[in-house]
């Protein structure tokens, strides 16, 4: 155990932690702020790759590896759209029922999965990082690959304009006084149903320019979604339901400690380990990290 | 009483079974059982294509011994119980003649009690790690030593002699490492690490780093299904490619390639039975055969061909049989040969084939070219000798 090894790993628990987040971001917003517990989430990801993938086939021949920067609002809208779409024929239904809506969009999950299945075939498509992010930062014997620095800096980004969004915009607002108390937002004047569709919309959206980020360093097939909603969930419930920063924290804070325990073990037993210490954490603060006070009488 | 419902049962059963057998006149059911749903179907569902076009052959010419051959397609839906309800439901429903199918060794576990208590014959078309020789059941994919063992001894001629095994975490893997490292150790070459990722996984970070500490010459890599793509993207992120570090894989064929993108494979080798790019007559009619039928673009592969070859296996064992019984088969098939996509092969007694071994470069198109061979066939070997001391087929 050197130190460019350890230094080595103290880097994969940065990268770990980047993904975890831009897996969980979108998942803050649907999950962390309405309570719906959506199984569709890791599609939305999903779809966000897909989405690399076309702008690669359609602007790749004109722009080169310029195709990134189409991918990006190409897949946020694309997911954005996605995610109204169900929020307005399924969700919307089923507020206040968790378990209804946790079978739904399990159901919605499946259906995603196997209409990429029947659009692109059940083998995965091939997203190449462009070539601009393919050689690698050299600290000493430390190797800092650029796409990786790349899916922390799209991470930060996403964290900081959700960040902005919800606590300095009107919207951002409105949101957290219905996360704080539906009835008495409403009973202000805040339309509550449109802000629903807005919110898991933008979930639904960032989720979907995570993919992006995401579908440079792991495949693009119809299952790669469950790969990251068990973490998803994971990152939120750690970071504390409702607190996007919260959440931020517990994805760095689970990728270090994933990076230590790869690292000094195997990677087979780390997961094993890392699952143990959540469970450990959780009787120790079932709220999280940073748990979000309320006054609700349900919170109580 | 009870005697004359004896009586009257034996007379009804009579009647069913003649009633059966007579709608069955001019026919022969056989099973064909892989995933179609689920995290597998990316590879089963192009192995039971491969299965239902050498059915379709034998149908136009003539059938089996007479008979036209009729499907009855099962889907495993990637969940090992279900393979084994299915193969239930084959054997005791549609009494089917034999079944071919499975592709995870946990697949082929789950369906061995059910093959064995109802006597019935499972063709299996995959690689796979050995160490089980069950008299129901056709091993005609790779065992250890027609596949990771001369992987080994060719990295080795090679002049590689620090070697890195990478997996998925499952029975195949650990097998073919626990095989691997043994053999590794009596050749005197240094072990320099190995790890295992959960099917699936998509994270290699740590996995590379490690690598990177460790400095190996060659990686074997056992991965399985799309954790490759992840690993392969996140190997050249950090600076690696074929040149620097070879990775000989287990489980990339040419499908698995065209997924990976050539790109990120390009030089990287990977050792089978059989490439679609042999250059024999019966592999050259067997591809013009699937693409006409799947797409001219479809990609050929190992399993593919061996799933394709058991059909015809089967058709001539129960030609030299002269019965669909499934143990008669099984006894008849010992010793037959035939030249397949495959080349020359012939089934062993312990139900495994004597095959060819291929070592091929990956190049454009997810296309393998051979660069090595074996000397000749290679006989199956279920219990490798150091791995499994003493261990024998029944």
């Amino acid at each position: 155990m050197d130190f460019t090894f350890i230094s080595g790993q103290l880097f994969t628990g940065l990268s770990v932690g980047s993904i975890l987040l831009l897996a969980a971001l979108g998942l803050a917003l649907s999950f962390g702020l309405m309570r719906v517990i959506n199984m569709a989430h890791g599609e939305f990801l999903m779809v966000g790759g897909y989405l690399t993938y076309l702008a690669a086939q359609w602007a790749g021949p004109t722009l080169g590896d310029a195709y990134l920067w189409v991918a990006f609002p190409l897949a946020f809208l694309g997911a954005a759209l996605l995610g109204a779409v169900m929020e307005f024929t399924v969700i919307r239904r089923l507020y206040g029922r968790p378990l209804d809506t946790l079978l739904a969009t399990f159901g919605i999950s499946l259906i995603l999965q196997q209409a990429a299945r029947q659009l692109f075939g059940s083998t995965g498509v091939p997203v190449t990082a462009p070539a601009w992010l393919g050689g690698a930062l050299q600290l000493g014997d430390v190797t800092l690959p650029f796409v990786r620095l790349f899916v922390i800096a799209l991470a930060l980004i996403v964290l900081g304009g959700m960040w902005w969004l919800l606590n300095r915009s009107r919207f951002g607002m409105h949101v957290r006084a219905v996360n704080q108390n539906r009835e008495m937002a409403a009973a202000l004047g805040v339309n509550t149903r449109s802000l629903d569709l807005l919110v898991f919309a933008l979930g639904a959206g960032v989720a979907g320019a995570a993919g992006v980020g995401l579908a440079l360093i792991a495949p693009v097939n119809p299952t790669v979604g469950a790969a990251y909603i068990v973490n998803a969930f994971l990152v939120v419930v750690v970071g504390g339901v409702g607190s996007v920063l919260g959440g931020a924290v517990a994805a760095v804070l689970l990728g270090f400690v994933t990076a230590l325990a790869e690292g000094f073990t195997s990677v087979s037993l780390a997961q094993a380990i890392l699952l143990v210490l959540v469970v450990a954490f959780l009787q120790w603060k079932p709220r999280g990290l940073i748990p979000t006070k309320s006054r609700a009488l349900e919170e109580a | 009483m009870s005697k004359l419902r004896s009586v009257c049962t034996a007379t009804l059963s009579l009647v069913l079974l003649a009633a059966s057998s007579a709608s069955a006149q001019g026919t022969v059911k056989v099973g064909v059982l892989h995933s179609l749903t689920g995290t597998m179907a990316i590879s089963e569902i192009t192995v039971a294509n491969a299965a239902q076009l050498a059915i379709d052959e034998i149908n136009a010419a003539g059938g089996v011994m007479g008979r036209k051959i009729v499907v009855v397609k099962e889907d495993g839906a990637s969940d090992w119980p279900t393979f084994a309800t299915k193969a239930e439901k084959l054997l005791t429903q549609d009494r089917v003649a034999t079944v071919f199918g499975g592709w995870t060794s946990a697949s082929r576990k789950s369906m061995l009690p059910v093959f064995e208590k109802n006597g019935g014959l499972l063709f299996y078309p995959v690689q796979f790690e050995g160490n089980e020789c069950s008299p129901n059941i056709i091993y005609t994919g790779a065992q250890p030593n027609q596949q990771a063992l001369p992987a080994l001894e060719w990295a080795l001629s090679k002049g590689y002699k620090k070697i890195f095994l990478l997996g998925s975490d499952y029975v195949y893997p650990r097998t073919a490492n626990l095989i691997l490292k043994k053999h590794i150790a009596a050749k005197k070459a240094t072990l320099s690490g190995e790890e295992y990722v959960a099917l699936g996984g998509t994270e290699f970070s740590s996995v590379i780093n490690k690598i990177k500490a460790a400095k190996p010459d060659v990686i074997i890599n056992t991965l399985n299904g799309d954790s490759n793509v992840s690993f392969f993207k996140q190997y050249q992120a950090a600076g690696y490619k074929a040149s620097t570090l070879p990775v000989i894989s287990f489980s990339i064929a040419e499908q698995e390639a065209q997924a990976i993108g050539t790109g990120l494979l390009n030089g990287q080798y990977a050792t089978w039975n059989y490439f679609q790019s042999l250059p024999n007559p019966a592999n050259k009619k067997f591809v013009a055969a699937y693409q006409k039928k799947y797409g001219a673009g479809a990609a050929i592969t190992d399993p593919m061909a061996h799933a394709y070859m058991d059909v015809y296996l089967w058709k001539a064992a129960v030609e030299k049989a002269k019965s669909f019984e499934p143990m008669a088969v099984r006894k008849a098939i010992v010793g037959i040969s035939m030249d397949s996509p495959l080349g020359r092969i012939t089934v062993a007694p312990n139900g495994s084939l004597t095959q060819a071994v291929y070592t091929g470069v990956s190049g454009a198109g997810g296309q393998f070219r051979v660069v090595a061979q074996s000397k000749g066939v290679v006989k199956p070997e279920p219990y490798d000798k150091l791995a499994f001391p003493g261990k024998t087929c029944p």
